[in-house]
C-alpha cells in the first residue's frame, strides 16, 4: 500500500517536473533571445572586424541564428527530446558532453561541502540551542548571523590570500596545475586544488542549517513530550539523545537537501574565484561570452538539480518520519 | 523571603538587568545602525573624486593612515573607492528591494483574493522562480538584459520576490478568515475596497520587516553577479568590480585590494541584517522570548 | 523557584479526618516576564496567594476554566515551569519542603504527572520505548510488560507510535507511563479532555484505584461534572488563585452548603440544575485588580470587596476567600 501511494506521489512529481522545466525553457529562450549580446561577435570575439558580412551570414546560418526565436526553440526543444542539447559555442563541443565532464569536478566539491557543512551545521545548531542565552549559544548565533552576511567570493579571496598566497600551503587557482598535462595530473594534484573552493562553501553553507536546527531544538526543548519527560524525571544530555536529536535530525536533514539552489550558487561564486573547472564556472564563460546553446544545458541542468534535492526531502519525509510512513499503509 | 533560582530547567536564569533594558537596545541597535549607513551615503557625496583619480606616485601602497584601506596599481585610495562603492550597492539594494517587496506584496494579495485561477497561477510562477538557483537565474536575466545597472536591478528585483510572495499569500488568506474581513464582506464592500480599508494596514509592517530583511540579500546579489562580471561595468566604483580586479593582483601579496572592500561589505549587510531582526521584534515581540 | 519558608507555619490544614498531609500548597505564586508589541515589559502574575493540600488516599479536583492558570500549579510542584517564570510560596511534601533539588530527585518517581492529550509523548518514538524510558528500577521492559498488562494494552500497542493510538488507548498508555515507578503523589492534569463518557468514567476509575493502594491525586480539570464523579475534595481556582476548598459532598441541592458566591453560581450554572449562566468573564492576568477578582461579576459586591484580596479563611469544613462568606 505504502508502495503504491509513493509512487503515484513519484509520478505526480515528475509530471510537475515536466510541466516546470518546460515553463523554464520557454521563459529562458525568450530571455536569451532578446539579449543585446551578439553570439556571433561573441563566437568570434577580437577578430570581429576582419569577418566580412557574408563569412557572417554563413556563421549565422550555421548556429541557425539567422531563424525567428519560436522556430529555434522547437528545433532545440526537438533535439532536447532525443538528448541533443546543441554544441558550445565556445568549447567547440557537444553541450551534453561539456557538462557531463564539469557535472563530476562539480559533484564531488559540492558533495565534500554539503556533507561537512551539514555535520557541522547541525552539531553547531544543536549546542546553541542546548546553550541558548549562555555565551557559547550567543557566540554561534552571532558567528552564523554573520557567515550569512558574508560574501562568499570574499570569503574565498580571504582563503586564498591566507592559504595560498602567505602560507603558501595550497595552489593558486585552476582545478589542475598549469602548464602539466591532464594525464600526468595526479590524484594529489586534484585535491590540493579541491581543498580551498571545498573549505569556502563549507564555511559558508554552515549557516543556514545551524541557524534551523538551532530554532527547531528550541522549539522541541518547549514541546509537550519534552514537558512530560522532564515530569518523568529525564534531564540534561539524557533528554538530548533520546528525544532531541530524534526529532531536530529529519527536518536537519531535509534542509540540507532543500538547499542544493544555494549550493549551485555558492559553487559558482567558488569556482570562479578559484578557476575550478567545474558547472559553475562553465555557467559564468557561457553567460559572459554569449553561449547560448551551453548556457541553456545548464540552466535545464540545474534547475533538475534543484528539483532533485527537492524530491529528496520530501521522499525523506515520506519513508522516515512514521506518521507519514504509517499514515500512508492506512490509507 | 529567601529567593532560591529556578535551577531545574536546562535554560539561563532570568536576565533583570538586559530584560529591562531590552526595549532601549533593540531602538539603539536600529537607530546606530541607520546612521552608519546614512554616514556611508553622506561620505560618498562628499569625499571628491580626486582620491579614485590616477596617481602613479602612490601606487601600491599597504595601508597606512594616510590611505586606511591602502592604494591599488593606478593609486588610487581604496578607502574612497570602498566608500563610493558601498553607497553605490546601498542604492542599488534599496531600489532593487523596493521593487521585489512591491512585486511581492501586489502578487502575494492578488494570490490571496483574486480566485484560484490568479492563485494557482501565480504560485506556479513561484515555483518557477524557485526552481532554479538564485544566481543562475540573475547570470540569466542579466545575460538578456545587457550588463549594466539596469540588469543587475531588475536582475534581483525579480529573483527576490517569490519567498516573500508566499509569506503574503499565507498572511492574507489568514487574515480573510478574521471577522472584520467577514463582516465588511456581508456588507457588501468589494474586494478592492476590502484590500485596501483592511488588508493593506495589518501588511504593512510585514511590508517594511520584508524590505529590510530582502536587502541585505539584494546588496550581496549585486556584488556577487558584479564580481562575476555580469553586473556594474569596471568603470564604476563597485565592490563586486575592486573584488574581481583585486584578484590579479592577491598574488603578489596585495591583500588590502580584497580584504578591507569585503570586509566593509560585510558589516554594511550585518547591519541591515540586525536592524531588519530587530524591527521585526518591535513588531512581533513573540519572536523575542529569549 | 522562589520558596518562602517560615517554620511557624507548620500546622497542618487538613480538611475531614483519617488523611495523612501528602502535599501542601501556601501562598504560591507564579508570574512571568513578558513583552508587548514595541517590546515594553511587564510581569504577569498568573497564580496568586493559592493554597491546597492533599492528603494519601485522597482525590482533590483543582476545578476552574479553561486559561486560568491551572496546568502552571502543577508544573509549579513539579519544578518543571518555563525559564522565565518567577515563582514564590511554600510547598510541602510529606511534610518536608519540596526545594528545586528534591523536586529533581522525586519528580518521575515520588510525583508524577499524567498529561493531556498524545502531544506528551514523543511522536518519533515508539510507545513501548517511551514507556520504558521512564522506569527507575528493575529491568525496564518487565516493568513496562508488567504495566501494559495492568492497563490491558497488547504487545502491538507498544509497537506503534503515539498519532497511531486511540483516544482510550492514548489515556492508557499516558497512565501506565506516569505510575510505572509506584509514584505516591499523581497530578492528572485534564486527563479526560474531550473523550466519550465511557473512557472518562474508565480513566477516573483507574484514578480512583490509585488512591485505593495508598497515592494522593491531584485532579485538575475544567469540568466540575468529572471531578465531582469522583473527587473528595473540591478546591475552586478563579483568576489564578483558590478561592474556595470544599468536600465534594457540598456540591448538593441548590449549593447551600457552597461557601463562594462563584462557587454557587458554578453549580446553578450545571444542565442538571438551573443551567444559568454567570454573567461577565474571568478577567485575564494583565488586567487583575487590587481587591476579589470575582467582584466584577459578584451580586453582593461592597466597596470592601474591590479594596483588598481577601485572605483565605476556615469556614464549615472547608475554606473560602470572601469577605462575605456563609
Amino acid at each position: 500500500m505504502v508502495n503504491k501511494s509513493l509512487f503515484k506521489f513519484i509520478v505526480n512529481k515528475f509530471l510537475r517536473m515536466i510541466i516546470l522545466l518546460t515553463t523554464l525553457c520557454a521563459l529562458t529562450f525568450s530571455l536569451v533571445s532578446h539579449s543585446p549580446i551578439d553570439p556571433v561577435q561573441a563566437y568570434i570575439g577580437a577578430d570581429m572586424m576582419k569577418v566580412s558580412h557574408a563569412q557572417r551570414e554563413k556563421i549565422e546560418e550555421y548556429w541557425g541564428l539567422n531563424q525567428p526565436p519560436i522556430e529555434r526553440f522547437e528545433r532545440w526543444g526537438k533535439n532536447l527530446l532525443h538528448g541533443d542539447l546543441g554544441n558550445s559555442m565556445i568549447f567547440r563541443r557537444p553541450v551534453i558532453q561539456v557538462i557531463g565532464e564539469r557535472f563530476w569536478a562539480s559533484i564531488v566539491l559540492m558533495g565534500l561541502a554539503w556533507v561537512i557543512s551539514g555535520l557541522l551545521g547541525f552539531i553547531m545548531g544543536i549546542v546553541s540551542g542546548m546553550q541558548r542565552g549562555k555565551w557559547l549559544g550567543r557566540l554561534i548565533k552571532w558567528y552564523c548571523l554573520t557567515l550569512a552576511s558574508t560574501p562568499t567570493f570574499w570569503l574565498g579571496l580571504v582563503l586564498l590570500i591566507v592559504f595560498s598566497v602567505w602560507l603558501k600551503w595550497l595552489p593558486i587557482g585552476l582545478g589542475v596545475p598549469a602548464g602539466v598535462l591532464s594525464a600526468d595530473v595526479t590524484l594529489g594534484d586534484r585535491i590540493t586544488h579541491l581543498i580551498l573552493p571545498a573549505m569556502t562553501l563549507s564555511i559558508v553553507g554552515v549557516a543556514n542549517i545551524a541557524l534551523h536546527t538551532r530554532q527547531k531544538m528550541i522549539d522541541v526543548m518547549a514541546s509537550d513530550y519534552i514537558l512530560f519527560a522532564r515530569a518523568r524525571g529525564e534531564s540534561g544530555l539524557q533528554l538530548l539523545f533520546r528525544h532531541g536529536l530524534r526529532n531536530v535530525a529529519l527536518p536537519a536533514i531535509t534542509l540540507q537537501f532543500a538547499s542544493f539552489s544555494e549550493l549551485f550558487g555558492g559553487a559558482v561564486l567558488a569556482e570562479q574565484v578559484f578557476s575550478y573547472p567545474g558547472l559553475g564556472q562553465a555557467t559564468v564563460q557561457a553567460g559572459l561570452r554569449g553561449d547560448l546553446p551551453l548556457l541553456l544545458g545548464l540552466v535545464l541542468f540545474s534547475a533538475v538539480f534543484v528539483f532533485f534535492g527537492n524530491l529528496t526531502a520530501d521522499l525523506i519525509y515520506r519513508v522516515v518520519d512514521p506518521r507519514l510512513k504509517e499514515a500512508g499503509d492506512t490509507v | 523571603m529567601n529567593q532560591l533560582n529556578h535551577a531545574l530547567s536546562l535554560e539561563e536564569k532570568p536576565r533583570k538587568i538586559i530584560r529591562f533594558n531590552r526595549r532601549q537596545s533593540t531602538l539603539i541597535t536600529i537607530l546606530s545602525g541607520l546612521a552608519l549607513l546614512t554616514a556611508i551615503i553622506a561620505a560618498s557625496f562628499l569625499m571628491s573624486d580626486e582620491a579614485i583619480k590616477t596617481h602613479f606616485e602612490a601606487r601600491n601602497l599597504s595601508p597606512s593612515w594616510q590611505h586606511f584601506f591602502g592604494t591599488d596599481w593606478l593609486g588610487r585610495d581604496m578607502f574612497t573607492r570602498t566608500v563610493k562603492g558601498l553607497s553605490l550597492s546601498i542604492g542599488i539594494g534599496l531600489l532593487a528591494s523596493t521593487v521585489s517587496v512591491i512585486v511581492a506584496l501586489i502578487l502575494g494579495m492578488a494570490a490571496a483574493t483574486l480566485g484560484k485561477t490568479v492563485d494557482t497561477l501565480i504560485s506556479w510562477l513561484v515555483d518557477v522562480f524557485m526552481g532554479l538557483p538564485h544566481l543562475v537565474a540573475l547570470i540569466l536575466i542579466a545575460f538578456a538584459l545587457g550588463s549594466g545597472a539596469k540588469g543587475v536591478i531588475i536582475g534581483v528585483a525579480c529573483t527576490h520576490w517569490p519567498n516573500l510572495t508566499r509569506i503574503i499569500r499565507a498572511e492574507v488568506l489568514q487574515l480573510r478568515t478574521s471577522q472584520f474581513v467577514q463582516v465588511s464582506r456581508h456588507m457588501g464592500k468589494s474586494r478592492i475596497w476590502i484590500a485596501v480599508q483592511h488588508l493593506l494596514p495589518h501588511l504593512l509592517p510585514q511590508f517594511f520587516v520584508g524590505l529590510v530583511l530582502l536587502f541585505p540579500h539584494a546588496i550581496l546579489h549585486e556584488a556577487s553577479i558584479t564580481f562575476l562580471g555580469f553586473g556594474l561595468s569596471p568603470h564604476q566604483p563597485a565592490i563586486g568590480v575592486i573584488l574581481s580586479e583585486s584578484m590579479n593582483y592577491l598574488s603578489v601579496g596585495m591583500w588590502w585590494l580584497a580584504f578591507f572592500p569585503g570586509l566593509s561589505l560585510l558589516v554594511v549587510v550585518r547591519v541591515f541584517d540586525m536592524v531588519g531582526d530587530n524591527l521585526r521584534l518591535m513588531f512581533d515581540p513573540h519572536s523575542a522570548h529569549e | 523557584m522562589t520558596i518562602e519558608y517560615n517554620p511557624d507555619d507548620f500546622k497542618s490544614t487538613e480538611i475531614g479526618p483519617g488523611y495523612k498531609s501528602l502535599l501542601e500548597v501556601s501562598d504560591l505564586s507564579v508570574s512571568f516576564v513578558q513583552y508587548q508589541k514595541g517590546l515594553r515589559q511587564r510581569v504577569l502574575k498568573v497564580i496568586s496567594n493559592l493554597d491546597i493540600s492533599l492528603g494519601s488516599g485522597e482525590i482533590l479536583a483543582v476545578v476552574g476554566s479553561s486559561g486560568s492558570g491551572k496546568s502552571l500549579l502543577a508544573h509549579a510542584i513539579l519544578g518543571i515551569l518555563p525559564n522565565n517564570a518567577i515563582c514564590s510560596g511554600k510547598i510541602l511534601y510529606k511534610n518536608e519542603l519540596l526545594t528545586p533539588e528534591r523536586q529533581k530527585k522525586i519528580r518521575g518517581s515520588e510525583i508524577t504527572l499524567v498529561p493531556q492529550s498524545v502531544n506528551f509523548l514523543d511522536p518519533l518514538m515508539r510507545v513501548s520505548a517511551q514507556v520504558r524510558t521512564a522506569v527507575r528500577q528493575g529491568n525496564p521492559e518487565e516493568a513496562q510488560k508488567k504495566i501494559f498488562r495492568r492497563y490491558d494494552l497488547s504487545e502491538g500497542v507498544g509497537n506503534q507510535y503515539p498519532f497511531q493510538l486511540s483516544g482510550g488507548m492514548a489515556r492508557r498508555v499516558l497512565i501506565s507511563a506516569a505510575v510505572i515507578n509506584g509514584s505516591k503523589l499523581i497530578i492528572a492534569d485534564e486527563p479526560t479532555p474531550g473523550l466519550h463518557p465511557e473512557i472518562v468514567t474508565e480513566t477516573l476509575n483507574h484514578l480512583r484505584e490509585l488512591t485505593d493502594e495508598g497515592c494522593g491525586v491531584m485532579l485538575i480539570t475544567h469540568d466540575i461534572s468529572t471531578a465531582l464523579q469522583v473527587a473528595d475534595k473540591i478546591a475552586v481556582f478563579y483568576a489564578g488563585t483558590t478561592i474556595e476548598i470544599t468536600p465534594a459532598a457540598d456540591f448538593h441541592g441548590q449549593g447551600q452548603a457552597l461557601r463562594h458566591p462563584y462557587t454557587k453560581a458554578l453549580w446553578q450554572s450545571l444542565p442538571q440544575n438551573d443551567f444559568t449562566p454567570i454573567p461577565g468573564f474571568q478577567p485575564l492576568p494583565a488586567n487583575f485588580s487590587e481587591g476579589c477578582l470575582f467582584a466584577p461579576r459578584c451580586g453582593k459586591i461592597t466597596s470592601e470587596c474591590t479594596g483588598s484580596l481577601p485572605v483565605m479563611q476556615d469556614l464549615r469544613s472547608g475554606k473560602v476567600r470572601c469577605h462575605h462568606a456563609t
